[in-house]
């Protein structure tokens, strides 16, 4: 029966409380019977607009018809035809801008939460267990690595096998998953979910290689020589600082090197763990991003009595996903908009111990359409903190562009490719996520994985370029 | 893969290990690093490649116990697998024929120096080595350090070996001499690549120096290893670790290495603690 419901059936989740002092998830998910009453609220639209507001082009109405006659199980199929990562796209991706956004009830209601569904579908295959449902075509013969085990890479080894071809993931770092274990936090999204990702991946014959930092353990043209073609999907992973005074004072990270302290390393759980990490009293994070709401949250829950976050522009110009923003202020997180660090003031042993800022006001339009923050002169103050987190974005490394001959990149440090196809300049070598866009979404990573995926499949096929 | 076949005291804290890494062995240079890490819960440290075979397959590293993760490494036994080892990292140190170096290693600065000492007597430098400890007991390397040098000065801070002193003495006492030096290379703790540098600098004679930062993933990605380099922000992971002495910040260097001693001294001591217990029980 159709649920007339104007709003998406709430998530149980924990509360901000509690959670200010915990890693834990803090949405915890749909029971069955959440997720038939919201999968009910679907009107199987004609259109289905949300299909061509998914990066992935998961057929929506169809999984969500499954979950509303009670066939999870269906769904779960529906959904692995397109997407091989829904556990992790059901949490990060930001459905409101894509598949959401364009939902025929969303014009007069709440979207149906179409997110929720699909994480829901995850779990719930998961708990179930059991092997994987997918039936695999003969081997081709033909072998790809794939550089990097991120949201971009994991997409075109799962695409790739499901082809008949090989797929070689080399990872640098020891575990699977790039950003999506170094970056995002267990909060948002469990370890064990990317982990059983990738070992669903695994189970249908992807290989994943760590600790092989392709440019240095091997180059590109090595690998080229082992494989018929190679995909570059290394991320967006060199942190940018605003290069202030004081900035390479102790106490001040990046907030790659935070999280992947926190995340990857679990230096939250430090002395059980060896990684240690500077728990501040008072934090700031510098950033607007969620990247930036990552590092506040993580602060609170790594005991910091103030975790504040300094952004230049207003909320409104805020990246960040509104969920991740609304979490934040719930735990506690404080804002301070339209204020700008221009130094940092350290003690003699050099440690960090106030970050002086400048307030800032919107002026003209700039070139990404937002109102361009001005500084205010003399308005400059001092906020006492131990602890500052920059979270002001990332340019690809550039060691793969380096140590290749023949790849060509741009100003920007990204790598040129044909956007319909992920093609580089140089010769069956593909490239896809933000290592080409620049620091995006896992979704985008994503998409472009299956863009790269199909031309790398047809380069296989007939050897042209 | 990641075996070590072969563990060796050097001194009383300090182990030499040949491990098993045919790919890093392939591809290191003299300069480079790995970085691993040793046990599941382990944090991820950078070491020197102080040696490498790529026809064996092996890569030489040498291991001062200074903290929790080194000294557990000291537990380990041969044939037992390293968990993780990725490199080698960083960029190479810059080699080729500069006439005459002089090679300056200090405690374990000895372990990286020797594979950048046994490259430039290679490239036709006239190689002199200055290596110095606190005392003779930590002293490693000598033998080494002579095959692949023309003269190799000693230096102990109480003159249990070689001249009594720093190797700063040694290196002045080179310059006044009036031999022609073209470059120096220094490797040791931050307050001796300093001493050596401002020492140089009077000089004029270029001098690198490799540095050994707090490093969390050792490719670029973290920025923990940052430093400042004629004022400029460098990662020491992927701009070095050789950078122009001359030009670096060497007190935000020791600043920098010392942003966990608290936790270290915590680490340390519950480890110490842990193995205690076993022993007694």
């Amino acid at each position: 029966m159709r649920n007339n419901s104007p709003q998406k059936t709430p998530m149980p989740e924990q509360s901000a409380d509690s959670r200010r002092s915990n890693f834990d998830e803090v949405p915890l998910g749909y029971t069955e019977e959440l997720a038939i009453a919201e999968a009910s609220r679907c009107i199987q639209c004609k259109n289905g607009p949300c299909v061509s507001g998914c990066p992935v082009e998961i057929d929506i109405p169809r999984f969500i018809a499954k979950i509303a006659e009670g066939d999870f199980d269906g769904a779960v199929r529906v959904m692995k035809e397109k997407n091989l990562l829904p556990a992790v796209c059901g949490r990060v991706c930001p459905q409101e801008e894509q598949c959401e956004k364009v939902c025929v009830l969303g014009k007069r209601f709440e979207p149906v939460a179409i997110g929720r569904l699909e994480r829901f579908v995850a779990d719930w295959e998961f708990a179930k267990g059991g092997e994987p449902v997918i039936k695999l075509p003969p081997k081709t013969g033909k072998r790809v690595a794939i550089v990097g085990s991120g949201p971009a890479g994991l997409t075109v080894a799962g695409d790739l096998i499901q082809m008949g071809h090989s797929a070689t993931i080399f990872e640098a770092l020891h575990e699977p998953g790039g950003v999506l274990v170094y970056g995002i936090p267990e909060f948002r999204l469990p370890k064990t979910i990317v982990a059983r990702e990738v070992d669903y991946l695994k189970k249908l014959g992807v290989e994943i290689v760590t600790n092989f930092v392709v440019g240095r353990t091997k180059t590109v043209d090595e690998l080229l020589e082992e494989f018929d073609a190679v995909f570059l999907g290394t991320g967006a992973g060199l942190p940018w600082f605003m290069f202030l005074p004081g900035e390479n004072s102790k106490g001040i990270y990046s907030a790659n090197e935070y999280l992947t302290r926190s995340n990857l390393m679990k230096a939250y759980r430090f002395p059980e763990y060896d990684t240690p990490i500077v728990r501040g009293e008072r934090v700031a994070t510098i950033g607007g991003g969620n990247v930036a709401m990552d590092a506040a949250r993580t602060a609170v829950r790594l005991g910091a009595k103030e975790s504040i976050i300094i952004y230049r522009r207003s909320r409104e110009e805020m990246p960040a996903r509104n969920e991740e923003i609304e979490h934040a202020l719930e735990e506690g997180v404080q804002f301070q908009f339209l204020t700008n660090p221009v130094a940092y003031h350290a003690d003699p042993e050099g440690w960090v111990k106030e970050i002086e800022c400048i307030r800032m006001e919107l002026g003209e339009p700039d070139a990404s359409g937002r109102r361009r923050p001005v500084e205010i002169a003399g308005s400059n103050y001092r906020i006492p903190i131990d602890v500052a987190v920059v979270a002001i974005g990332n340019s690809p490394n550039p060691l793969i562009s380096q140590t290749t001959p023949g790849l060509k990149t741009t100003r920007r440090g990204t790598i040129e490719v044909d956007q319909t196809t992920g093609r580089t300049t140089k010769k069956g070598v593909f490239a896809g996520g933000d290592i080409v866009t620049g620091a995006a979404t896992v979704i985008l990573a994503m998409g472009a994985g299956r863009i790269a995926a199909r031309s790398i499949d047809k380069f296989l096929e007939t050897g042209i370029w | 893969m990641n075996e070590i076949l072969l563990k060796k005291s050097l001194s009383e804290d300090v182990k030499q290990y040949i491990v098993n890494a045919p790919l890093i062995a392939k591809k290191a240079l003299p300069g480079q690093f790995v970085v691993i890490r040793i046990c599941e819960i382990g944090e991820r440290i950078p070491l020197t490649i102080a040696d490498s075979d790529p026809e064996k397959g092996t890569i030489t590293l040498i291991v001062q116990e200074v903290g929790k993760t080194t000294r557990q490494l000291g537990t380990f036994a041969q044939g037992q697998k390293i968990l993780d080892i990725a490199g080698p990292l960083g960029t190479p140190s810059e080699i080729e024929n500069f006439g005459t170096v002089v090679m300056i290693g200090g405690g374990i600065g000895i372990a990286p120096i020797f594979p950048i000492t046994k490259a430039m007597k290679a490239a036709g430098n006239t190689v002199i080595s200055i290596i110095g400890a606190r005392c003779a007991d930590l002293l490693f390397y000598q033998d080494l350090m002579t095959a692949h040098s023309d003269e190799v000065i000693i230096t102990t801070d109480d003159g249990t070996c070689g001249l009594k002193g720093f190797v700063t003495d040694a290196l002045d006492e080179l310059i006044q001499s009036g031999r022609k030096i073209d470059r120096v290379v220094t490797i040791g703790p931050p307050i001796m690549m300093k001493m050596v540098s401002i020492l140089t600098k009077k000089h004029g004679i270029p001098t690198i120096a490799s540095l050994n930062s707090i490093m969390v993933d050792g490719t670029g990605m973290c920025g923990a290893c940052r430093v400042e380099v004629g004022g400029e922000t460098k990662f020491t992971c992927v701009d070095g670790p050789d950078f122009d002495a001359h030009k670096v910040d060497f007190d935000l260097l020791i600043h920098r290495l010392d942003n966990y001693t608290p936790q270290e001294r915590e680490a340390n001591s519950k480890f110490c603690n842990c193995t205690d217990k076993k022993d007694r029980g």
